[in-house]
């Protein structure tokens, strides 16, 4: 099936692909809700993943904080923010790490408006196919 | 006769949730925030609901990716702050209208709109930052609340005009019930934001002000509106803006503004805010 929206520069649209593709390391992440299960993955975050059946992939991204490949591994940001919020990372300190800026330059564009929509709608203008 | 007398369209960033419930809203960073909402407290104060619907996403919170579906009515007796992952927020426990729920789900699912009924669920920030926004932090919300959770998290989200036409059912639903009650509908989320990957950060003040100009002036046009064109100009979690249109569905079309607040950023979000009323 075609995507319309597979054209739009720096996104990953959480489809039903996406979602089969990330169930389990989603579903590891929503754990995260619960005050003893985060007490249990602090302790031993290896251990805690070999409850879950993640890709190696997967279970390799999670454990070196990779936000990024996290998501184009089929995590969902609300999922993968549970991991942030568990390490004391903000959703703004999250932002800025997936965007690739610092915490005070992405605070700063923030304060200033926000990202621009202005050579952001589309692939091409970012170069990309 | 039970009516619905005005919508409430807000964003339900959980950042300003964050921000009163830590005592921090006349910091320099909040106080313009927090300024276009004092005229919206005003006014519900005077509005005085008896109920009020609310219109919302769970963040995986009660839904997890085990379980998404894309309407949920809200039939509990209450409803339990939830914890997101660091601890719940410190608002109070929010009261159901159980028999207008059921009368609701009732009219709306022999109307064609089949929806999940929710009899036991915790609400998540989504539905407790419009309520904290519009009564700010009483020791009990003042009025009865119909939590109606619409999935935007899995694409594909309903489409606008599918909500639109919701709200519409949902006006009937209360219309045909007998008791006098004043209820207001809250549509809630957006405005432009992304929070995800490279492209995290984006706002469009201008297609969001061209939004809240529809949801004035012409709703049917605004109900139209592609989620391509909601992921591509306002950011993957734009979308949220479809709610929007489940709140303007149960209004008058020539429903009149009478506040309006726009501000960025709370966050990584574009803050927008609307208050429409019937004009009787």
């Amino acid at each position: 099936m075609e995507k319309e929206y597979e054209d739009i520069p720096g996104t990953f649209v959480f489809d039903a692909d996406r979602s089969r593709e990330g169930f389990h390391l989603n579903m590891f992440c929503i754990s995260l809700s619960k005050a003893e299960n985060r007490a249990a993955f602090n302790a031993d975050e290896a251990a805690y993943l070999d409850g879950y059946p993640l890709t190696g992939e997967q279970r390799e991204s999670v454990l070196k904080r990779q936000w990024n490949r996290m998501l184009s591994l089929g995590g969902n940001i609300y999922y993968t923010s549970k991991i942030a919020a568990n390490d004391g990372i903000t959703f703004q300190e999250l932002a800025a790490i997936m965007s690739g800026a610092t915490t005070e330059e992405y605070r700063k564009m923030m304060l200033e408006g926000g990202r621009s929509i202005e050579g952001n709608r589309y692939k091409s203008e970012w170069g990309q196919d | 006769m039970a009516k619905i007398t005005a919508g409430v369209g807000c964003s339900h960033v959980p950042a300003i949730g964050v921000a009163m419930d830590q005592g921090i809203t006349d910091q320099p960073y909040w106080q313009p925030v927090f300024a276009g909402f004092e005229r919206s407290r005003e006014w519900i104060k005077q509005a005085k609901p008896d109920v009020v619907i609310l219109v919302y996403n769970d963040h995986c919170t009660a839904f997890s990716a085990e379980m998404i579906p894309t309407f949920a009515l809200g039939c509990a007796a209450e409803y339990q702050p939830a914890d997101e992952g660091w601890g719940p927020r410190p608002v109070p426990v929010v009261k159901g209208h159980q028999k207008l729920a059921s009368h609701i789900a009732q009219s709306v699912i022999l109307d064609e709109f089949d929806l999940t009924i929710m009899n036991k669920m915790d609400v998540d920030h989504g539905l407790t930052v419009p309520l904290s926004i519009m009564f700010g932090q009483p020791e009990e919300w003042p009025c009865l609340v119909i939590p109606v959770c619409v999935n935007v998290v899995q694409y594909p989200p309903p489409t606008g005009n599918r909500c639109f036409n919701l709200g519409k059912a949902i006006r009937r639903a209360v219309e045909s019930y007998d008791e006098d009650l004043n209820v207001v509908i809250f549509g809630t989320g957006g405005m432009s934001h992304q929070l995800q990957y490279k492209r995290a950060g984006l706002i469009n003040a201008d297609w969001d002000t061209k939004f809240l100009d529809l949801m004035t002036e012409d709703p049917v046009a605004a109900s139209q509106i592609s989620h391509v064109e909601y992921l591509r100009e306002t950011g993957s979690e734009g979308i949220e803006m479809v709610m929007w249109h489940v709140m303007r569905g149960a209004l008058d079309e020539d429903a009149v503004e009478v506040h309006r607040h726009y501000h960025i950023p709370a966050s990584n979000t574009a803050v927008g805010h609307i208050i429409l009323e019937n004009k009787d």
